[in-house]
């Protein structure tokens, strides 16, 4: 269902493929690479913000793995580097050293030094971001928001439809300031479902919001997740949201320092913080 | 990409005050380039179809008499394609319902070749009636204006003195002429009092005592390149019969004055749209960068979407030209309103065969290519923000805009300013460009207004010259050649008169070094009173009783200075050289000019003693009975009625000059409104959030205006005097863009000019910031408190 239509990146069947000249695969790794389920895999990410005395470490070699239909909670502290990571996963920004790869119908990519043009490419088509503010367009209706990503998508949904799945049917000609933040985020997610995402990357998507709202949001990001199989990200300071999840990974100091196997999962619904 | 079009009218929709305003200065721009290049095509296309459809002259030669054997010499001419040989002669005509006569110009016209059509060389239109015809009576047509101007009708008769004889004239008809496209005998337009009149050749030939002779030369060349050639020939072959000197169409003075008005138009057209599209530049770019830095997490945001750059950028580019667009096409409707109400005024002043309004593609795509190029230019900073933001800024919360202390503040001076004053201090320093360029565009709308009113000032300054300080009497009368100063001493014996005086004036050439100039030499009595040529700078100019005063323009064509003894070449009545020194170097107004004592002239001219015209002083309520004796005076060939040609000349100017200033004003308040209400409305937005927390902390509505319009105010009031001196500046320019070999105007700009530019642009001004004062007084604290930029 998702993205079988949609042509990855560049690609050159059975073999690992380097989007940069910069990008090396290592030979060598834990994980076996072209593992179907696998999605995401970091080696050694690094990333440093600043130069000389001013520099500020964010990343300091994280490893990961992410498979296919995986809900991943990454809970940290602010300044944990969680931010950063999902930045660089959903090509946002670029590591400092270090591979970040993703793969999709059996072709391997890399995200670390790809060109600018390749990464918008890349969340154009495969990636759905959800942010802690929104970041809606207040000029335009919840509809319109959604036929933002719809208006580039090569096989989205209807904007109608992802406005349902998240419940907002009834509210889908509403401009952005007469909408409550919990609505508001929603309609975020549906604005990052719309395009059929390979990932959801969902940043603090609770962050601005309370408890019983959060939840509603949370919902939605669940049923994606199922319904759709999307692969979900979400990354909260937050830590009882990590009981939705499949795996847990806590982050400090630009480290994984845990990573947790969710043996029971538990609803959304029946969060509280 | 139908939702981010949509974004994009919401986004006009929201900012249309802003849109609106700039939309107005470029529309201005737009409109003041097309307006006025299409009067400027529409004016050169009919004056360059009327001098080919009606064949003006090449070249145009007076002489004082001679015979019309010397047709075959010209046409021998190298050069020389054509001949036109005719009589040209002024009189004075008593019009049926005027007190004052009035002067007409005769020409003689073959009738036969008229009822051939084959008319030759400054060829007649008729406008209404028909054309003369032999017989016992003197048929006549006349020029349109004149007859217009004096409502004249064909079957109308009027009386005129045709070389001491009077006749009636009958008139059967008006026409238009390529030499009369602009009748004057100055240079001012003088439609009341200056007639062209043509009758019978063989007729004139016979009043005037011309039988066999011409005193008119007009020449068609093979090819423009003959034209030096063929004056010195034609000059050589006309030498001695007495000649002013042929001269090319670029010196006959109503294609002169056509084509001075061109050049004119050219450079209005070009100088002030080029003011406000720099300025419409300027404010999209505060407007737009302003609405990148609102929207900045939302282009982080569309970009993490996947929208790439280009998308973006055409985004806030399309924010530029739809802006640009619809002050295009509102430019492109007023263009036509502008260009029909200056061509109107042309209409009034010129006339050709046709004169219609026409707008050339050419001209619609140029104003679109600079209009659009400027929106791109004036947005280009502001779109490389959108380039250079990464869209991982969609993740951060905004960082505060960084401030430091000032200048002020460095040097020890910010304890003495009260933390409102430290505000608008530090806004300043921090965008040091923002405010530069807007102390700059209100500077450029005051200097606006002062450029399109110091005409007026300048006219007032000429009028005051020319009819008050220089032309004291209030009659002046021209001969038909020199006479003894007694005919003047029995003119002071005519009813009303008060005192009369002789004066020489005369066209010569000058020679110096090997170069030769044309000039006007006038002889005045030593201790004149009626006739007292002014110095701009030094005030009455003394004439010496030796040697001779130049003019600044005549002295600059020639490199003259005091104490070079230059030849003067009498050409007109008696032909000699004569060896004078020059005396004084004096700032006129008008023309190549130069000055002697009466008697020097008279001397050196070696034709005794010989006034061509008089200037008198008739008391205003003898004013009927003067009239009455000029009219049966036979000496007197034409009259200046200082009163009649001051009312005409205000009347034309005045009209001309106002629809100039009125646009001018117009624009200026344009340019103030927009550049003002966008400033306050930006500084609104940017601080919105910062003046509710004031407002919140408890400080009242006028104490958050004043730290807002604070800076704007200060703006305001340092550009009101800068732009006084632009305005001078923009004016000098103007002028010496427009000026000619002809004219030294200084640029006048009278007090209440400057004052009235910098009242109108502040009430602009103020007016903008209050309209945005409603809008502090309507911030809605919660909501703005609420709103994360």
């Amino acid at each position: 269902m998702q993205g079988s239509q949609r042509a990855p990146l560049k690609h050159s069947p059975g073999r690992t493929h380097r989007i940069s000249k910069t990008a090396t695969v290592p030979t060598v790794m834990s994980h076996t690479p072209a593992s179907p389920e696998c999605v995401f895999m970091a080696q050694n990410l690094t990333k440093v913000y600043g130069e000389g005395a001013a520099a500020v470490q964010a990343l300091r070699g994280v490893n990961l793995r992410i498979t296919q239909g995986e809900f991943v909670v990454l809970l940290g502290a602010s300044g944990s580097g969680k931010s950063t990571l999902l930045n660089i996963l959903g090509g946002l920004d670029n590591a400092t050293a270090g591979t970040a790869q993703w793969f999709h119908q059996g072709e391997t990519h890399a995200l670390t030094g790809a060109s600018d043009a390749e990464l918008t490419r890349y969340r154009r088509e495969h990636v759905g971001f959800v942010f802690q503010f929104y970041n809606l367009i207040p000029s335009l209706t919840a509809l319109e928001n959604v036929a933002l990503v719809t208006d580039i998508a090569q096989d989205p949904m209807r904007p109608e439809d992802a406005l349902a799945l998240v419940g907002l049917s009834d509210r889908m000609n509403h401009f952005v300031s007469q909408l409550s933040g919990g609505e508001q985020q929603r309609v975020a997610i549906a604005r990052a479902i719309a395009k059929r995402p390979q990932v959801l990357l969902c940043d603090e998507p609770t962050g601005a919001l309370d408890c019983a709202t959060g939840i509603v949001v949370l919902q939605a990001i669940e049923k994606v997740n199922r319904e759709l199989g999307t692969t979900t990200v979400v990354i909260t300071h937050n830590a009882p949201i990590a009981g939705m999840a499949d795996r847990v990974m806590r982050m400090a100091d630009g480290r994984i320092v845990d990573i947790q196997v969710n043996p029971h999962k538990v609803a959304a619904a029946t969060l509280s913080w | 990409m139908k939702a981010l079009h949509t974004k994009l009218w919401r986004d006009l929709q929201r900012l249309w005050a802003q849109v609106l305003t700039i939309a107005v200065v470029v529309a201005i721009g737009v409109a003041g380039f097309v307006g006025m290049f299409s009067v400027h095509e529409s004016l050169k296309g009919s004056r360059d179809s009327f001098y080919s459809d009606n064949r003006l002259a090449d070249v145009f030669s007076h002489v004082k008499r001679a015979p019309v054997v010397l047709r075959d010499q010209l046409a021998a001419i190298e050069g020389v394609a054509e001949v036109q040989l005719s009589v040209v002669m002024d009189a004075q005509i008593a019009l049926p319902d005027a007190q004052a006569p009035v002067t007409g110009r005769f020409i003689g016209l073959d009738l036969a070749r008229v009822q051939a059509q084959r008319q030759g060389l400054n060829a007649l239109t008729l406008r209404s009636g028909r054309w003369p015809e032999r017989g016992n009576t003197v048929e006549a047509v006349v020029s349109d204006r004149f007859a217009v101007a004096r409502h004249l009708q064909p079957g109308e008769r009027v009386n005129a003195i045709l070389n001491g004889r009077l006749q009636q004239i009958h008139l059967v008809g008006t026409v238009v002429s390529p030499e009369y496209v602009f009748a004057s005998r100055g240079g001012a337009p003088d439609d009341r009092t200056f007639g062209i009149w043509w009758i019978d050749h063989e007729r004139m030939a016979q009043a005037f005592d011309m039988q066999g002779a011409f005193n008119q030369a007009a020449l068609r060349l093979h090819d423009p390149s003959w034209l030096q050639p063929v004056i010195d020939q034609a000059d050589r072959v006309l030498a001695h019969y007495g000649t002013r000197g042929a001269v090319g169409r670029d010196k006959q003075i109503s294609a002169r004055i056509v084509s001075d008005e061109l050049s004119q138009l050219k450079v209005m057209g070009t100088v002030l749209p080029s003011i406000f599209l720099a300025v419409s530049m300027f404010i999209l770019n505060v407007v737009v960068s302003r609405q990148v830095a609102t929207q900045r997490s939302q282009i982080a945001a569309l970009k993490a979407l996947g929208y790439d750059d280009r998308d973006i950028v055409w985004h806030y580019l399309g924010l530029a030209m739809a802006i640009t667009g619809l002050g295009l096409v509102s430019g492109l409707l007023l263009s036509r309103w502008i260009g029909l109400m200056v061509l109107d005024m042309y209409d009034e002043i010129f006339r050709f065969n046709q004169l219609a309004y026409g707008t050339t593609p050419w001209l619609v795509i140029v104003a679109a290519g600079v209009a659009l190029t400027a929106a791109i230019l004036g947005t280009w900073g502001a779109i490389r923000t959108v380039v250079r933001l990464k869209p991982a800024v969609a993740m951060q919360p905004p960082s505060p805009p960084s401030y430091r202390q000032t200048l002020i503040e460095r040097l020890g001076l910010g304890q003495h300013l009260s933390a409102g004053t430290l505000m608008v201090v530090r806004n300043f320093e921090r965008r040091p460009w923002r405010s530069v360029f807007t102390v700059t565009g209100i500077a450029l709308a005051v200097a606006l207004q002062i450029s399109g009113a110091f005409w007026l000032d300048a006219i007032a300054h000429i009028v005051d010259i020319q009819f008050r300080q220089t032309q004291r009497g209030n009659v002046v009368v021209n001969f038909q050649q020199p006479v003894p100063p007694s005919v003047v001493q029995d003119l002071k014996r005519l009813p009303g008169v008060i005192h009369a005086e002789p004066y020489r004036s005369e066209a010569v050439r000058v020679h110096w070094r090997g170069v030769a100039e044309d000039g006007n030499l006038l002889g005045l009595l030593g201790d004149t009173r009626l006739l007292r040529p002014v110095d701009e700078q030094r005030g009455p100019i003394q004439i010496p009783p030796q040697g001779i005063a130049v003019s600044w323009l005549l002295a600059k064509k020639l490199g003259l200075q005091v104490g070079d003894r230059i030849e003067v070449e009498f050409r007109m009545w008696h032909q000699t050289r004569a060896t004078v020194e020059v005396v004084d170097i004096v700032h006129t107004l008008m023309g190549k000019q130069a000055f002697m004592d009466f008697e020097t002239m008279n001397t050196l001219s070696r034709d005794g003693t010989g006034a061509s015209e008089a200037t008198m002083q008739v008391d205003p309520l003898a004013m009927a009975k003067f009239w009455e004796a000029v009219k049966q005076a036979p000496v007197i060939t034409a009259v200046f009625d200082k009163a009649s040609s001051l009312a005409g000349f205000q009347e034309t100017t005045s009209r001309s000059m106002g629809v100039f200033s009125t646009i001018l004003t117009l624009f200026a308040v344009a340019m103030a409104v927009g550049i003002v209400y966008n400033a306050a409305r930006i500084s609104l937005s940017e601080r919105a959030w910062e003046l509710a927390s004031l407002r919140v902390l408890g400080m009242t509505r006028a104490e958050v205006s004043v730290l807002l319009l604070g800076q704007l105010g200060s703006e305001l009031l340092l550009a009101l005097p800068i732009g006084a001196v632009t305005g001078w500046a923009l004016a000098s320019v103007l002028m010496h863009l427009m000026s000619s070999d002809n004219i030294d105007f200084p640029v006048i700009i009278a007090p209440s000019t400057y004052a009235w530019a910098v009242l109108i642009v502040m009430a602009a001004g103020l007016l903008s910031a209050l309209l945005v004062r409603r809008r502090i007084d309507r911030l809605d604290l919660v909501a703005v408190l609420k709103v994360r930029e």
